[in-house]
């Protein structure tokens, strides 16, 4: 293991990397919970809600399902956004001390 | 022709040939020119892009029983089956924030790799295998029932037939092309999936004006508004709380899908797999409930319920209602390359846990040449592959609806605790690995026996000892439980030491497994 190796792994930018990279991870996790538990506990627990009509026909249930397809959807390119542009930067940034 | 379900037909048959000659040209016209190699073998040389990756991830996903199970359950049972298509896919965004890319840095061939990174060798490798192998053979016996009974129903061939034929196509192609031919099958499955079941719904929406509301409108009015409202399928808080934990994190231990990030160069990759495997699973699954609804309507409970299933034939029904016999062999040419595309991945995966893990790894300690590496591989494939054409046929009087629960009840509390934990937890030791392994994975098997699908189901006593359908509410903190016991009790320096000098590795992707030159 070269000094270089050594010198990222002790440099506060490397470490607030990973802590960032952490950070944002179980926020967006956390997230994904509320979203996904709500739908289910909103189905366990307020058939009233989940049962009303939205449309003639369409209830607030079918929608809440897509609705939750649709937040998975946006999760996970949210999440890719912020991989590409954030944290990949700062990877090649440190990258190039390592040499 | 008139097509009658259990009896050989000639468009059926002829579309069942279809498939199984075209998946086998691919693979010989893809890995004819492929170098011999372990690396090869399991992964491909890790060079596969990352949106061919999400599309073969999403077909090792969506199994026979996500397309004809739940377009079946929304035909029967209206919305409950919805839910269930909901929490097929909550489960990839959390594979994305917590394991895609740290696992892509540090894995070579398999899960345990990641596990044993900075570990004891020998005890984790062998605890990861046989928790990856217990979740593995769970989902082959259920694919492999299903499966049966299926090419049975929707080609007339007998059942013991129907899975020597599918042991020995899947063989074929994950023999002669390794991970390369497995992954453009999956991908072929993929492809066909989306686009059969995409004219299914542009055909159920054109009956009703492409508006779904009216689709709903036809389900009130046929069966009542009870068909669109959630039935028992969630009774409480604690029941919810243990399904979700099952599904969402279950994904996050299955070692077939954790096995194909390592196809791929680097963690850039590995997350754009990610991102079309979402896409697609989720369109998927969106569309899917629509199929249901339709075959509710068009060809009615009854007759459905008349074929028998559990409701299975509902997508088949309505495919011949809409598009003739025809359209019904294309969308049962489909069901088979689903089947054997998970089967195969299923299979290949089991042969890094078997062939890599235990026998060269744990065994043989690394001792081995490259030859008898690929051999281990390829042996490992043989024996897997005629051991669950042997299983498939031993359960087909069982009822095995239970096992995918297992699956992934096991996934998540034995499989997933170990692998977070070896990437994020820096105390992390051997015994606290192994300990959560065990805790995990026993505890789930257990309460499984004793919850409500087998106590009451299967052993027919009167009341379940366990009273949730998934043991992972229990489970699951048991895993993180034993990990902590076992790290605090016996702890591992020279594993913490390693632990920051992989995170080099871990977070830059410097020193990771490369792709092979081809």
């Amino acid at each position: 293991m070269s000094n270089n190796f050594q010198k990222v792994l002790n440099s506060d930018k490397f470490k607030n990397l990973i802590k960032k990279r952490w950070r944002f991870s179980f926020f967006m996790l956390a997230v994904l919970f509320v979203v996904y538990y709500g739908y289910i506990f909103l189905i366990a627990l307020n058939k009233d809600l989940v049962t009303m009509k939205v449309g003639v026909y369409t209830n607030v249930g079918i929608l809440m399902g897509v609705g939750v397809i649709f937040a998975a959807w946006i999760l996970t390119y949210i999440y890719v956004i912020w991989a590409n542009n954030v944290y990949d930067k700062e990877v090649e940034d440190i990258k190039k001390e390592l040499q | 022709m008139e097509y009658k379900f259990g009896q050989p037909n000639l468009v059926a048959i002829a579309s069942f040939i279809a498939v199984v000659v075209l998946t086998l040209l691919v693979t010989f016209f893809v890995a004819r020119k492929q170098k011999q190699s372990a690396s090869n073998y399991y992964t491909a040389g890790g060079g596969i892009t990352g949106f061919q990756n999400g599309l073969a991830l999403a077909g090792d996903y969506m199994s026979a029983a996500s397309f004809l199970g739940i377009s079946g359950l929304v035909a029967l049972k209206g919305y409950d089956g919805m839910i269930y298509a909901v929490g097929w896919l909550v489960g990839w965004p959390a594979l994305m924030f917590l394991i895609a890319e740290p696992l892509r840095n540090l894995g070579k061939y398999s899960f345990a790799d990641v596990v044993a990174y900075r570990l004891s060798q020998g005890p984790i490798r062998t605890a990861s295998a046989i928790g990856g192998l217990l979740v593995l053979l769970c989902y082959t016996i259920a694919q492999m029932v299903g499966s049966g009974k299926l090419i049975e129903l929707m080609f007339g061939i007998p059942y013991i037939w129907a899975e020597i034929i599918v042991g020995a196509v899947m063989l074929l192609y994950v023999l002669y092309g390794g991970m390369l031919a497995t992954t453009w099958v999956q991908i072929i499955k993929a492809v066909l999936l989306l686009f059969g079941v995409t004219v299914l719904t542009v055909l159920v929406l054109a009956k009703f004006g492409f508006n779904p509301g009216n689709l709903y409108g036809a389900v009130q009015e046929t069966y009542g508004v009870e068909m669109l409202n959630p039935g028992g399928l969630v009774k409480g808080p604690v029941e919810a709380l243990s399904l979700g934990l099952a599904l969402m994190l279950g994904l996050l231990g299955l070692p077939h899908i954790l096995m194909r990030f390592f196809t791929v160069p680097n963690a850039k990759e590995a997350r754009k797999s990610v991102v079309y495997a979402t896409t697609f699973i989720g369109y998927f699954y969106l569309i899917i409930p629509i199929v249901g609804f339709g075959a509710a309507v068009l060809v009615g409970k009854k007759a459905i319920m008349a074929i028998g299933s559990g409701g299975n034939m509902a997508a088949p029904m309505l495919s011949q209602l809409l598009g003739g016999t025809p359209f019904l062999g294309f969308i049962a040419a489909v069901a088979f390359a689903t089947i054997l595309a998970v089967v195969a991945g299923l299979t290949l995966a089991a042969s890094a846990a078997l062939g890599n893990d235990l026998y060269v790894s744990t065994f043989k300690k690394g001792n081995v040449t490259e030859s008898e590496k690929l051999k281990a591989a390829k042996v490992s494939t043989l024996v897997y592959g005629v051991v669950s054409v042997a299983l498939g046929i031993a359960f087909q009087k069982q009822n095995v609806a239970f096992l995918v629960a297992l699956a992934f009840s096991i996934a998540a509390s034995a499989n997933f605790p170990s692998l977070f934990l070896s990437i994020i937890w820096k105390k992390l030791s051997t015994t606290g690995a192994v300990l959560s392994i065990l805790f995990g994975g026993i505890s789930a098997a257990v309460l499984i026996v004793l919850s409500p699908t087998v106590w009451v189901d299967i052993l027919k006593h009167s009341e379940a000892i366990f009273p949730y359908k998934f043991p992972t509410i229990i489970s699951l903190p048991l895993a993180f439980v034993g990990a902590w016991i076992g790290s605090v009790l016996a702890p591992d320096k020279a594993a913490q030491e390693k632990f920051e000098q992989e995170k080099i590795r871990t977070y830059l992707g410097v020193g990771i497994s490369e792709a092979s030159d081809h």
